[in-house]
């Protein structure tokens, strides 16, 4: 089969991802700074990792003092379906990606470049794959750092709305596929009634926040994944956006 | 903190987040066919999301009051699936709009 290979057709499917990532990373820096960390802390953070809901749940942990482990565990728990991504992408990558190739595209593998990678019917060359990754991380770094900046110097009650920001985005993520799918929705409500538990129960409310979210996240999966299993037919998870 | 601790947590958050995604890229070579596993990852994504967004967005703005309307209209508008940046937006401006009233209405 023959495959895709072009670098600019790389950067072209590439934009539309580093424009919805300016923005979110944008939340993300304000976030960052918001709980106390520097500018160049929030845009280290979002250059090395490149993970929405990793980071924001890495910052906490990481203002709090909390443990290594803790923060080790969470970033794996979180980011675990990345795992399966490369999985998948792994079958998608044509001939020219050397191993050098594949140690920086790992890199880059963010769900919505999953996500268009496997949109293409042939197998995916390294060039494409170099384009395909290039203004999704610059727009993810500068996003970052406007937002880091904008959270230093806007008004007070600007950066108060803003603060909402994120969320609204997970919640956008969250809920079309939740209203196709009721395990999903189901899912969706155990986790966040076992988060506002460990929120509001005094004896629970000590636990650490990465912990929280793994507790209440893996127990909310392991029970869906019993109860309500996805249909076979070799078809992909999909991706949350 | 110290920069030199900060950069011990982001050399850890940045190496887990990294060897998830690499190792699986360079060693795996055949599809994941365990349906449990298949299912676990399909939900993880979903329950993290709502873990990190509940309760965690009625603590994000100064008032609860105006982050639980910022909730509302996030919730409704996301039920009409009107895309990422809208409806972050918009509750963004409920948030706004409602801490520009409070001081006038109380």
């Amino acid at each position: 089969m023959k495959e895709i290979n072009s670098f600019a057709r790389g950067v072209l499917d590439g934009i539309p991802i580093c424009l919805g990532y300016l923005s979110v990373s944008f939340a993300f820096g304000l976030f960052a700074v918001g709980s106390g960390l520097t500018v160049f802390e929030a845009v280290l953070i979002s250059m090395t990792n490149l993970t929405s809901a990793g980071q924001l749940a890495g910052v906490p942990i990481i203002v709090g003092g909390g443990s290594l482990i803790e923060l080790a565990s969470t970033q794996l728990v979180i980011n675990l379906r990345y795992s399966l991504m490369s999985v998948s992408l792994s079958q998608k990558l044509g001939k020219s990606v050397s191993l050098l190739d594949r140690l920086i595209i790992a890199f880059c593998n963010t769900d919505e470049i999953f996500a268009v990678a496997s949109g293409n019917k042939q197998s995916v060359g390294k060039r494409y794959m170099y384009g395909l990754v290039l203004t999704p991380y610059l727009g993810w770094s500068a996003g970052t750092l406007f937002g880091a900046v904008a959270g230093n110097i806007l008004p007070q009650v600007v950066v108060s709305a803003l603060g909402v920001a994120i969320y609204g985005m997970f919640i956008a993520i969250i809920v079309p596929p939740a209203k196709k799918s009721r395990p999903t929705a189901l899912c969706i409500l155990l986790a966040v009634a076992l988060s506002c538990a460990f929120k509001y129960i005094p004896a629970l409310s000590g636990v650490p926040s990465g912990f929280v979210i793994i507790i209440c996240a893996v127990t909310a999966s392991v029970v869906f994944a019993l109860a309500a299993p996805v249909q076979e037919a070799g078809e992909e998870p999909k991706d949350d956006k | 903190m110290k920069f030199s601790e900060f950069i011990l947590y982001l050399f850890v958050m940045a190496g887990v987040t990294y060897l998830v995604r690499m190792l699986p890229l360079v060693l795996v070579k055949h599809k994941i066919e365990n349906r449990f596993i298949r299912s676990f990852l399909y939900y993880v994504p979903y329950a993290v999301l709502a873990v990190m967004t509940v309760p965690g967005i009625f603590y994000s703005s100064s008032y609860l009051i105006s982050a639980i309307i910022g909730f509302c209209v996030a919730m409704i508008l996301a039920y009409f699936e009107k895309g990422l940046l809208p409806v972050a937006l918009c509750a963004c401006a409920a948030v706004l709009i409602t801490e520009l009233l409070i001081p006038l209405l109380t």
